[in-house]
């Protein structure tokens, strides 16, 4: 196993550092084909939905002795006659076995009604058909989507006062839809059957491509605060060191997140087969790596590029490149790092007192001296004027 | 031995935990023995199997269901299902005629009366009210009463193979035979004096009857609801032959809206003659069960539901209240129906103009809730009868279900491997921490099983595997931070607390993102999404829990041990692997200078 300490060393300071931002060409374009993929899935094989949405047939096999092996001979004698009809079986009460199918034909329903009746050993009177509607109809569809909108709404709102920039909710929202796009297409593309169970799926997706954009959001929001106030990285200098930095943290997290369906998916396909565990661990399996994958090379570059025609952010790119000039035009993390703003307030003086104490110290290795003034003390308290200035 | 006071506070916290988690398990144990809690959670429709409801329309004549109505019926099932608990059930038509409910587990029997009951609640005026008997027999039971043929119970449905309706309104009931007529409306606060079926009345109905033969002579069309033209003489037949104290005695009755209507309390203790409806059930804006408050505040024992009407009902109920109040007993009665069958007629004695009603009955404080929620959802297009019951079996394998636990282990194994040997000895913190998660989630699971009927199907498993990555994902980010402090050559004391500070707020931004998602979804999806919605916002609490209550304590307190404050090198804070910029000065912006203690600083506590 590789040992990412030494990696994140590098990438934490900014002595090795991947170009994020600046290849964005790259990354579009592999997105690009991704969702091209994905529209042609989507456009020309369609989602195979499940009887739970568009409804189907049911057969009905009365009066048998239902065996252990009942599933399996119900589901040979439908495939048997109509090979797509992606059968469920269960029991019902103790003499009556239920086959829901996709929706067939008039002369298909009769031949599975016989094909059933043969292979349960009854006569095809006993085998009612009927059809289902569907359980996740278009009410609960349209529901799912309204609540969908307005949790959209709600999350671009919560990012846009927590980040203080409405860009990092477009930037974050656009991941996501990228994110949803891509596997919804893949599906489409592989062509397996949507359940509602894989709807669950897609939702997981969500959940955690968002939480994957905050994460790394977060630290570019560090970074380039810092930036700002020291001037010496641009935007997008700032934002690529926090990929950088997070980058070992993203790649830990996907990792984490990924063993535990990769192990499904692989005892899924060893052991089951096709089934409701297959098809969602596959659904979060791609979900889950594109979400990742689009954080760090979508949803930062996209943000960047929002945000580095504003202003304030060329005049920034400005005094960074003047910094960087004089400093030889290598970009350090220190340059980015955190400083202590105001602490918080419950832990007034533990890590802080130690680096104040140092500066009272003014120990060798200091850059440039400082004012004795701020030497003085940790802090300069207001000094009441005598009555007589009042 | 005295506590080293950097220990103080995290003990506290994990005190904290402790306690959360013993009252959690308390409470389990508690449920388990005392109530019907069960300690495996509750698995759902897909794994566990559970009950089919097959519900046929009650069609009066040769009436046809339009696909629209039974779609709409299907709709408010599908909400009064999601009302009893997040147990993701599944509602389909079949062969554009009937409904099948597929319920996890086996429903009791209130539950799917209440599914399927129509609920259609009508205001109407009291005509003319006399005791719900005819021939009454000193013993009670007036079973026998001959005159209790004839046209009410002649049209029985042909698809009705029970007789459901006045079963289902009685099992609801438990309060005692004897107890006078239910309910007032709160401004009315007198109960309409009643004569209980034990009284023998002949007499009262007679009187209650006479008033309408001189009327009936008189105008043909009525001047308002309470007119009392509208009783015509098949009416008055229809009324003095009713037998309320008979089974299925309203089974078929004709309820249209306009005309007047001949029916029974659903006590079967007071017969009627309502005129047409005034105020209708859609007009309903709210409904909500409780317990009536007294006049200090305190609730009393007595079951109330509230209503609040929309405008156009606030303005039909305050027309009606302000004519009622003005008339004769029983005329100035109001009575309420639901399923053509008076729940309550009380007295109006003053006029309502506020759009607020509150009806008290009969009721448990469950059959008040249920009913509360089905006239929230608005009423059936249609009376549905149950055709079949059965058992039926999980749709996935129980394979299904083993594999996946068999992947869940796996794939923690490998997480547990991976984050030894990315992160070494803190690692162990990582696996703890998702222990400690994984046996709060089975807690809660267990716990909302058993309060709010949660249950697992495959997604929710799967969901549940997948939480371990977002998990683990707190922890990873915390540690990372650690490590960036540790690689700004901050001692580990100082670097867990300012990284703490920093992972903090992500951690608490992402989740509260989560948590956002799984509330929206929640409040405003239906069924198998709300299940979903259950589930990530469990997660995540349960991982900001763990997170805030246990890793940082933990990592906080093994930051004062010599392992890894001294930064051993299995401790996965090595500071020279991580490439700290030892003792050196660090310039820290903004004239500032950041110098690093020497590691000695690390154990001395001298900082405070």
């Amino acid at each position: 196993m590789i040992n990412f300490a030494a990696l994140g060393n590098d990438l934490y300071t900014g002595k090795r550092s991947i170009d994020f931002v600046g290849r964005y060409k790259r990354w579009y374009l592999l997105s690009g084909i991704f969702i091209l993929l994905a529209t042609l899935g989507l456009v020309f094989q369609g989602l195979n939905l499940s009887l739970e949405f568009s409804g189907g047939s049911e057969f009905r096999v009365s009066k048998v002795t239902v065996s252990d092996t009942y599933e399996q001979t119900a589901k040979d004698a439908v495939t048997s006659v109509a090979p797509a009809a992606a059968p469920e079986v269960t029991t019902i009460g103790s003499n009556t076995v239920r086959v829901q199918t996709e929706k067939l034909s008039d002369a298909q329903i009769r031949d599975v009604q016989s094909s059933l009746a043969k292979a349960f050993g009854t006569t095809a009177g006993d085998v009612s058909a009927s059809f289902v509607g569907p359980s996740w109809g278009a009410s609960v569809s349209q529901k799912a989507l309204q609540a969908l909108a307005v949790f959209l709404a709600l999350v671009a709102a919560v990012m846009a006062i927590y980040f203080r920039t409405w860009k990092m909710a477009v930037a974050g929202l656009a991941a996501l839809i990228h994110d949803l796009f891509i596997t919804v297409g893949i599906y489409a593309l592989a062509g397996f059957e949507v359940s509602p169970a894989t709807m669950i799926g897609f939702l997981t997706i969500l959940g955690y491509s968002l939480y994957d954009t905050v994460v790394v959001f977060d630290k570019v929001r560090e970074n380039t605060h810092e930036a700002r106030g020291n001037g010496r990285m641009s935007y997008a200098q700032a934002a690529n060191l926090a990929v950088n930095q997070t980058l070992v943290r993203s790649i830990n997290t996907t990792v984490v997140a990924l063993l535990p369906i990769a192990a499904i998916l692989v005892i899924g396909f060893l052991f089951l087969g096709p089934g409701t565990l297959l098809d969602l661990a596959l659904a979060l399996f791609v979900g889950i790596a594109v979400g990742a994958y689009s954080s760090i090379f979508i949803a930062t570059p996209l943000l960047v590029h929002m945000r580095d025609k504003e202003p304030e952010m060329v005049e920034l790119a400005k005094k960074a490149h003047r910094y960087q000039a004089r400093h030889g035009g290598k970009v350090l993390a220190s340059d980015a790092a955190p400083v202590e703003h105001g602490r918080d307030e419950e832990q007034p003086e533990d890590a802080g007192s130690l680096e104040s104490a140092g500066v009272g110290a003014s120990a060798p290795g200091v850059v440039r001296g400082t004012h004795k003034y701020a030497t003085s003390g940790p802090r300069n308290q207001p000094r009441r004027p005598p009555k007589s200035r009042r | 031995m005295a506590i080293n006071p950097y220990n103080r506070k995290p003990l506290k916290v994990l005190a904290a935990l402790a306690a959360v988690s013993i009252g959690l398990y308390g409470l389990l144990f508690a449920a388990v023995t005392w109530g019907d809690a069960q300690f495996k959670p509750k698995l759902g429709l897909d794994l566990a199997g559970g009950t089919q409801l097959v519900l046929a329309p009650r069609l009066v004549g040769n009436a046809k269901v339009s696909s629209d109505q039974l779609n709409q019926a299907r709709d408010i099932i599908v909400q009064r299902v999601d009302a009893n608990g997040v147990a993701g059930a599944e509602v389909t038509t079949s062969g554009g005629r009937n409904i099948v409910v597929s319920m996890p587990g086996t429903p009791p029997k209130a539950t799917e009366d209440a599914i399927r009951r129509s609920s259609q609640m009508q205001f109407r005026p009291v005509l003319a009210a006399a005791p719900g008997t005819n021939q009454p027999v000193p013993t009670g039971t007036s079973t026998t009463g001959g005159t209790a043929t004839g046209t009410p119970t002649g049209k029985a449905t042909g698809t009705a193979t029970k007789p459901a309706v006045p079963t289902a309104t009685g099992a609801a009931t438990t309060t005692k035979a004897g107890s006078a007529l239910p309910g007032a409306f709160v401004r009315a606060t007198t109960t309409p004096a009643t004569g209980a079926s034990t009284t023998p009345a002949p007499t009262a109905t007679t009187g209650a009857v006479t008033p309408t033969t001189p009327a009936t002579g008189g105008t043909a069309t009525p001047k308002d609801a309470s007119d009392l033209a509208q009783i015509t003489p098949q009416l008055t037949a229809a009324f003095q032959q009713l037998d309320c104290s008979k089974d299925g005695v309203l089974d078929g009755i004709v309820d249209d809206p306009a005309k007047p209507l001949v029916t029974c309390s659903d006590t079967g203790a007071e017969k009627y003659i309502l005129g047409p409806v005034e105020v209708r059930g859609d007009q309903i804006k709210d409904a909500v069960a409780g317990y009536q408050p007294l006049s200090n505040g305190q609730p009393s024992n007595i079951v109330e539901i509230r209503l609040s009407f929309n405008s156009s009902g606030t303005k039909a109920f305050g027309n009606v209240t302000k004519r009622l109040v003005n008339l004769e007993d029983p005329r100035n009665r109001f009575a309420v129906t639901l399923d053509s069958q008076v729940l309550t007629a009380p007295t109006a004695q003053a006029a309502i103009l506020d759009g607020q009603a509150s009806i008290t009955g009969s009721f448990t404080i469950q059959s008040a809730r249920d009913l509360a929620n089905q006239l929230k959802f608005g009423a059936l297009p249609l009376s549905f009868d149950l055709q079949t019951r059965d058992e039926i079996s999980p749709t996935l394998g129980s394979e299904q279900l083993q594999m996946g636990l068999v992947a869940g282990v796996i794939g923690f194994a490998l997480v547990f491997l991976y984050s030894l040997g990315q992160y070494r000895a803190l690692g162990l913190v990582t696996v703890a921490s998702i222990i400690i998660a994984a046996l709060l989630t089975y807690v809660s699971i267990a716990l909302l099983g058993w309060s709010q009927n949660f249950r697992l199907d495959m997604a929710g498993v799967t969901g549940l595997i997948v939480a371990i990555g977002v998990t683990a994902d707190s922890f990873i980010v915390y540690f990372e931070r650690i490590r960036d402090e540790v690689r700004e050559g901050r001692p580990l004391r100082a670097a867990v607390d300012t990284g703490w500070r920093r992972a903090r707020r992500t951690i608490l931004a992402a989740d509260g993102v989560n948590f956002l998602a799984a509330f929206v979804l929640y409040l405003l999806a239906s069924s198998n999404v709300r299940g979903f919605a259950f589930t990530l916002g469990l997660t995540t609490l349960i991982d900001l829990l763990v997170v805030v209550l246990f890793t940082h304590p933990v990592v906080a307190l093994l930051s004062s041990t010599k392992f890894f404050g001294g930064g051993h090198r299995w401790s996965g804070l090595d500071p020279q692997r991580l490439g700290a910029k030892a003792n050196r000065a660090r310039y820290a912006g903004r004239g500032r200078v950041a110098m690093p203690a020497p590691a000695s600083a690390t154990s001395d506590g001298s900082a405070l």
